[in-house]
């Protein structure tokens, strides 16, 4: 056979892959489609609702006091507006580093009892953080991602955030950009987004916290950085530290102008 | 093998499932609260294939019925864990519906009993150990029926 | 007593639609732990849905149905403000009823 019969059968033979991969796509869409009624991660929303209200802590006194960024004890909304500045800490926050914050300050838990368990394991190990996650994301479903960077330090955290999304290290010398860098990549049949474009991060960052059936549990945002930075063979990642604040900034602020659409369920 | 079985093995699609006698199987009543003598049929539950399956359930045999459709059932499973099925029934005096899953150690899935006016259609979720079939089982009137479903069970990447 | 469920319980048309998410381990039995030990089978047999006191359905399930259970059905009659209860039992003996009325 000659040059361009063989050009002409690989071109063939990869666009019936393309084709085959396609329609594998929108039957794996077909099925997260299916997957998003009943959600587990209600049964979180749920407890964490429960958690918020409750007197707690050694000073028995509830989360109604703390704020999110839109005032005292307002939850609706305040997930897609944050991580943000907050006077009070002279830091950005996440969600997580501010739950911790109030659970400290206002009811009275040291840091290290606030942080204890950060990724529940089943229902005799479950995690408050989560569950308060879960609650308070879901306070904000329907809003419009909305993260500013007037404060000096939000941009700090921003530009922070961005150079570590490219910064190679580890084992592997990946950098998040490596695997989220690109169109078109995947992992096995997983496709990878793009989180360097807009829809790309706005898709990947208003479905988080998330239900993730592979593993029975809800899990939020920090913990999807936690497990990249495992899966990337680099350090851990420490729960509320400043890497994992400034990365939520920078693919928060990416998100800007979507609508918040979380928890959702994946895999 | 038995003969039964063969017969079953080298029929194709449209032809009735052949099972064995069934075996008597116990059934156990569920442990704790009285719940008005709800039993759970343990011998059937604890079944390794779809055939033991059936006999432990006391299905002789099952026609295959195009009346069975899969509603909300994806072709592929991006996780096993959780795979979506529903089943709905369109054959009259539908009084139970099964759901066995090839190639899962306890192929016997769940049974829910339809009493009448309640619509014969079901969604829930389930486990699956690989790409296999699913059998949705009817009793209706006595009589069993039976539709068959391949689900793909694929390997995830590693995030999601 | 397990964790509580969500119950939703629709009136539509005639009918009314019932959605019920458990919040249940469903261990298969099939998984070991960090030592290498088998984590035994916990998981929901018997479940029970009443409308009023009628009993509208009724299952068994074993350990391939889905951790967090989610079940889907609807059934004729129920009107606004009856009392939908849903009852499960496990392997354990430990049971939940949860109760939520038809919107």
């Amino acid at each position: 056979m000659n040059v361009r019969g063989l050009t002409a059968l690989f071109t063939l033979a990869l666009s019936s892959v393309t084709l085959a991969q396609g329609s594998t796509s929108d039957e794996i869409a077909k099925y997260r489609a299916i997957l998003q009624e009943g959600n587990p991660a209600e049964l979180w929303e749920l407890r964490g609702a429960d958690l918020w209200q409750q007197k707690r802590g050694p000073r028995q006194v509830s989360l109604q006091g703390c704020d999110l960024g839109l005032g005292e004890g307002v939850v609706k909304g305040a997930y897609a507006r944050l991580p943000r500045y907050f006077p009070d800490a002279d830091r950005v926050q996440d969600l997580e580093t501010r739950l911790v914050w109030c659970m400290v300050r206002q009811q009275g838990y040291t840091e290290s009892e606030a942080k204890r368990n950060p990724f529940g394991e089943g229902n005799e190990h479950k995690s408050d953080i989560e569950a308060l996650t879960a609650y308070v994301a879901s306070e904000s479903r329907g809003a419009k991602m909305d993260v500013s960077l007037r404060h000096p330090k939000e941009l700090e955290a921003y530009r922070l955030g961005e150079a570590l999304f490219f910064f190679r290290a580890g084992t592997h010398d990946f950098a998040c950009a490596t695997c989220h860098g690109e169109d078109g990549k995947r992992i096995r049949l997983q496709e990878l987004p793009n989180l360097t474009t807009a829809s790309g991060a706005q898709k990947a960052y208003t479905t988080w916290p998330a239900y993730r059936v592979s593993q029975g549990e809800l899990r939020t945002f920090e913990w999807r950085l936690y497990d990249c930075f495992r899966q990337q063979r680099f350090p851990q990642l420490v729960f509320g530290s400043d890497v994992a604040i400034a990365l939520t900034m920078y693919l928060a602020r990416s998100a800007n102008g979507a609508s918040f659409d979380a928890p959702a369920i994946k895999r | 093998m038995d003969e039964n079985r063969r017969k079953v093995m080298q029929s194709g699609a449209g032809v009735t499932l052949l099972g064995l006698l069934a075996a008597a199987g116990w059934l156990e009543p569920a442990r704790g609260a009285d719940l008005g003598a709800q039993a759970w049929n343990r011998a059937a539950f604890d079944t390794h294939s779809v055939a033991d399956a059936m006999h432990a359930l006391g299905i002789l045999d099952a026609k295959q019925s195009k009346d069975i459709a899969f509603v909300q059932t994806p072709e592929i499973a991006e996780n096993g864990a959780v795979v979506p099925i529903g089943i709905s029934s369109n054959i009259p005096k539908t009084e139970s519906i099964a759901i066995v899953i090839d190639k899962n150690p306890n192929p016997l899935a769940a049974v829910f009993d339809v009493p009448a006016g309640t619509e014969p259609a079901i969604s829930t979720r389930v486990k699956m150990a690989q790409t296999a079939n699913i059998y949705a089982v009817v009793r209706a009137d006595g009589k069993y029926y039976v539709a068959t479903k391949e689900i793909k069970v694929t390997l995830g990447g590693c995030g999601g | 007593m397990g964790d509580p469920m969500k119950i939703r319980a629709t009136a539509v048309g005639d009918s009314t639609e019932v959605k019920v998410l458990m919040s249940h381990e469903m261990e298969s039995g099939q998984r070991k732990d960090a030592q290498g030990q088998t984590i035994p089978a916990w998981f929901i047999q018997v479940v029970t849905v009443t409308c009023n006191d009628k009993t509208v359905l009724s299952a068994q399930w074993g350990t391939a149905v889905s951790k967090n259970p989610f079940l889907s059905f609807k059934f004729k009659g129920g009107a606004k403000g009856d009392k939908i209860t849903v009852t499960w039992t496990d392997s354990r003996g430990d049971t939940r009823t949860d109760v939520a009325s038809v919107t």
